[in-house]
Formats: C-alpha cells, structure tokens, sequence
C-alpha cells in the first residue's frame, strides 16, 4: 500500500472553487459585514496557517510570530507611503525584508529549545513592539501609520474600490494557502515532521536540522507577514497592536481552536475567532473575560482543535470500516 | 575497513573513552561488551558523529571522519541504530524509510514535488521486506511492538547503504524468544548486506553464539579482543566482566 500522496491538482481544483466562492460570494449576498470579516478571516488565515508551519509541522512554538503580521503591515504600508510603488512592487519588497528579518531572528531564536525558543521569539516582537513605538517620525508611534496607505491602480484596477480590495485580499490568501500547502505536502514539508517527531534521529539520517528548520521560519514569516499586508491594505494603516504580543498569543488560539493537526485547522480557527470577537464585542465590553473563558475551555478541556476532532472521527470511521471487511473477508 | 585509533573521549573529570584503538575489517561482524558504563555507546556515538572526540582518528577505508559533518559521516558510509529505538512516531513504516530515504539523498529541502518521491520506493520496500516489516507499512510507528519499533529503527539506517552498520543493544528490552528472532534477522542481514556489522549486546548467549569477533570495553578502556573462545578464557574479562558463573552458559 502506498502512503497516500496528495495531489497538486486537487488541491488548485479546491482553492479554485474556493476562490470563485468566496468572489461571487459578496455579489450573492452583498454586505459590509460579511466582506469586512471575510477580509479579516483572509489575514488571520494566514497568520496563523504560516505559525501552524511552525507549531504544527516543525514542534516549534513561537510567541513572537505577531512580529512578522505587524512588520508586514508596516513594511508594506510605509513602502507605499514613502516610496510611492506600486501594490504588487510593495508587497514583493515587504515579502524580501521580512525573509531578511526572519532570517537574523530564526538564525538567533532556533538555537535554543523548546521554551526558550518561544521566549526569545517573544522578546523580539516585544522589541519590534517598542521600536514601532518608540520611533514616531518613522512609525506614527503609538497612533500608528498617519494619513492612510495610498491605493494607487495597478493595471487599470483601482484598489480605491472596495470590491477590488475584497478580491485582492482573498487571492492572496488563496494563493498563500496554496503555497503553504504545497511546502508542507513536499519533501520539504515531511522533514519538518521528521524534525518535530524526532530531530536526533532526523539529523543521523542526514537532515540538516538548523537549515531546515531556519527555512520554515523564513517561510512562516514571509506569509505572516502577507496577512499583515492585507490587514494594512484593509485597515489603510498600520498599528503597534499588529506587533504587540497579543496579536502572537490569538494567533496561536486560532492554531489551538482550529486545530494543528489538518492543514486547514488555523483557518477554522481563524473564521471561528473573528466570529466570536464579532459577536462578543457587540454585546459586551467585557469580551476578554467571555475569551478566555473559552481558550480555557478549549485548553483544559477539550485539548484538541475543532479539525483535529473531526479528522479523529474520520480516521476511526475508516478504522473501523477496515475491520469490518477484514472481518467479513475472514 | 573501519579503522579506530587513540580515540579519547572525556566528559569533564570523567573519561569515557581512553585511548580505544581497533580495527574493523571489511564485511566483518563484531560484538562489542562490556559493563555499564564502559563507554560502548560513548564509543558508537564517537564512530558515528553523535560525539566529537577530544583526540584520535576514525577512518573508514582512508577517509578520516573525526571534525567532520553527521550528515557526511552518513554520506561516508556509517549507519546507526539506537538502544531505545529512534523512530518517527506519526510516520508510518513505509513513510519512515521513505522520509529516511529523501534526507539522505539530499532532497529533504526540495518543496517542488509532493511526497513521496516515487523514484525511491524500491528501496523502502527491499528494506522493509528484508527486515519483516513488508504486512507493517501502512502501520503507525508508534503503534507498532516494541521488537518492531527496534526494527523500523535498524530499516532506517539501512535504507541509507551503509558500509558499517552500528547497532546499539538490537534486543535490548526484548523477552527471550523475541531475542533471537531479533538477532536472527541480524546475522541474516550481515550475511546478506556484506556490510560491516559492530553490535553492543548484553546477552553473552547472544554475543558468543553469533560474533566471531568480540571487543571488551571496561571503564572506557579495551580491555580485550579477540575469538569467543580467546574472551571466553581472558583472565581479565572474566574479572571485570564475565565472572566466573557465565562459563557454563557461554560453552
């Protein structure tokens, strides 16, 4: 029996489908608040499917992955702000400086282990975090980004529109989610499995556990960093609460909501979140407390992600399927 | 040939490893024993880039591997298994070799393809089939025995052709039929593979029945080598190792 291989045609059928969904979805059912979350949704999707990159496949728990939404939105905002590129220019130059950043702070972070790693992952946001702060000429300090993103048209499209922007944010995320299904469905993606099940014995079959390791995190960062961009293109500015640790420490709820062991866990997560901070927040100001309670739901008690219950009953349906016919054939 | 010279290895005040000198011929089987501590897996993990030592040479057919990467040590030809199996727990069997298989042929950082790569499941069903794991492929590692899990871990290295193939106590925590199964598929293998086998083994009806060639490692030293028969008879080794109750049991 051969190990069950995922195909790159299926899964550009799935986020085809998904894509014509999700544009003709605000012309069947126009509404601001829908397209508003769905843009959020398209964000935090991949924010947190890029930290699942880390959390899920690699065994690496950072706390500081809220560093690359932020620099992303503020990379790309003030790319468009001072340099007067063009969308496409801006995104390309905040997907090479954030591989350039994650690329000092993974070389620094992934030495160290396990709860050290994730303290160090958070030190550096708390830095970034303080710097966006602390540097007011450049950053806006605490008001963030001022006067706006500009959102000049590309190829005859103008992202003035609202609809436009709608359709450039979820092409990204489709696209992002693509790619980051195709990195971990690939060899590439296995050993990180490799690494995250057993890294001594990856590394005495020849892995190059730090390399590969320093590569998800570059990956992981650039598309946390792609959500950052689309939260600026939505927002139209970028602010130190895209930085702060709060932003890390939602990302991996949505990982835990979601689940960390299906590809499309964070997503859930992601859509699963957004909805009760819609809901909670509109009935009281006291969200946070209704929040936690359901992370500590969610942590204590269920200790598995909505996805991770659901690929579970599968697995024990096909189980169980198995027997039966193993049973019948005797 | 596998060729070990002055190797010392030392962990603060303590010497693991004093001057180990041995050599292992080509397609050889050699049973290294000893008390515990006697620096037999220090030993392996300096052999196999696990440990670098302080001083000494280790060279496989001329080629020095001390300062050298794990990764090229692996390349040079050295395999390992582990005391406590080193497998992948979420993998399955069939998985396993096939990841072993793509890092070892540097493809581990290849995001094109999909896995597996098609092009290497021969060689993860050839090993599979010579090591009894061929009904197991689709089986989880974690979910398999623990005489299985010992196996899966001896595939991986084998997966890779290794020229030497250091297994570290392969029965270690077996019960005694599963034992000689175990080392049956061992011998098997060494006959088959012509590759040099070095074991570390605690179970002296093992070692003497299987080894034509046994090393005594006592306190980091080596105290002997020679035949089952020479080791046997050494005064030294019965002392520090043997006693005198295993004579019996070992003739």
């Amino acid at each position: 029996m051969a190990p069950k291989q995922t195909t790159l045609s299926r899964d550009l059928l799935i986020a085809g489908v998904a894509l014509l969904v999700l544009l003709i979805l605000p012309v069947l059912w126009p509404s601001k608040a829908l397209s508003d979350l769905i843009i959020r949704v398209s964000a935090f999707s991949l924010f947190a499917t890029s930290l699942n990159l880390l959390v899920g496949y690699t065994g690496m728990v950072s706390f500081g992955h809220g560093m690359f939404f932020g620099f992303g939105a503020y990379c790309f905002g003030l790319s468009m702000q001072r340099l007067g590129v063009s969308i496409p220019t801006a995104l390309l130059l905040t997907i090479a400086l954030t591989a350039v950043l994650a690329a000092v702070v993974g070389a620094i972070s992934i030495r160290l282990k396990e709860i050290y790693f994730a303290f160090i992952t958070l030190a550096f946001q708390m830095l970034l975090h303080s710097l966006i702060i602390a540097w007011v000429p450049l950053t806006g300090g605490d008001q963030g980004l001022m006067g706006g993103i500009p959102r000049p048209e590309f190829l005859g499209i103008d992202f003035g529109l609202e609809s436009n922007r709608y359709a450039f944010s979820v092409i990204l995320m489709i696209v992002g989610l693509l790619a980051l299904r195709h990195v971990a469905e690939s060899p590439f993606g296995y050993t990180l499995r490799m690494i995250r099940d057993n890294p001594e014995r990856a590394s005495f079959l020849g892995v190059n556990v730090f390399r590969t390791k320093l590569t998800a995190f570059i990956i992981a960062g650039i598309f946390g960093a792609v959500g950052g961009v689309i939260m600026a293109m939505f927002v139209s500015g970028a602010y130190p609460e895209f930085a702060n640790w709060t932003m890390s420490g939602e990302g991996i709820f949505m990982v835990m909501l979601g689940g960390i062991s299906t590809f499309l866990g964070p997503t859930v997560g992601a859509v699963i979140l957004s909805l009760l901070n819609d809901l909670i927040t509109r009935r009281t100001e006291h969200h946070g407390i209704f929040l936690g309670v359901i992370i500590l739901v969610f942590a204590l008690g269920l200790r598995k992600g909505v996805t991770d219950f659901i690929a579970d009953w599968f697995q024990a349906r096909r189980e169980s399927a198995g027997a039966q016919l193993k049973g019948g054939r005797q | 040939m596998l060729e070990v010279s002055s190797l010392r290895k030392s962990f603060g005040g303590v010497v693991a490893i004093s001057d180990v000198s041995l050599s292992f011929p080509t397609a050889s089987l050699t049973a290294i024993i000893g008390p515990n501590g006697a620096g037999k897996s220090t030993f392996f993990n300096l052999i196999s880039g696990g440990l670098r030592p302080d001083s000494g040479s280790v060279r496989l057919n001329g080629v020095e591997l001390v300062g050298r990467s794990r990764s090229d040590i692996i390349d040079a030809g050295i395999g390992r298994a582990f005391q406590v199996a080193q497998i992948f727990p979420t993998f399955t069997v069939e998985q396993s070799l096939l990841g072993a298989i793509t890092a070892h042929q540097k493809r581990a950082q290849n995001i094109q393809r999909r896995f597996p790569l098609s092009e290497m499941r021969d060689r993860a069903l050839e090993v599979a089939e010579m090591l009894g794991l061929i009904d197991k492929l689709g089986v989880t590692a974690s979910n398999l025995s623990h005489g299985d899990q010992k196996l899966l871990d001896i595939a991986l290295a084998l997966v890779l052709n290794p020229k030497v193939l250091l297994l570290d106590e392969p029965t270690a925590g077996m019960g005694p039929d599963e034992r000689w199964r175990m080392i049956d598929r061992v011998h098997e293998l060494w006959e088959r593979e012509k590759i040099t086998l070095i074991f570390i083994e605690h179970d002296m009806d093992i070692v003497f029945k299987i080894a034509p060639r046994i090393c005594v490692l006592c306190y980091g030293k080596l105290l002997a080598e020679g035949t089952p028969a020479e080791i046997r008879d050494n005064q030294a080794v019965i002392e520090a190792y043997l006693g005198t109750s295993h004579e019996g049991a070992v003739a």
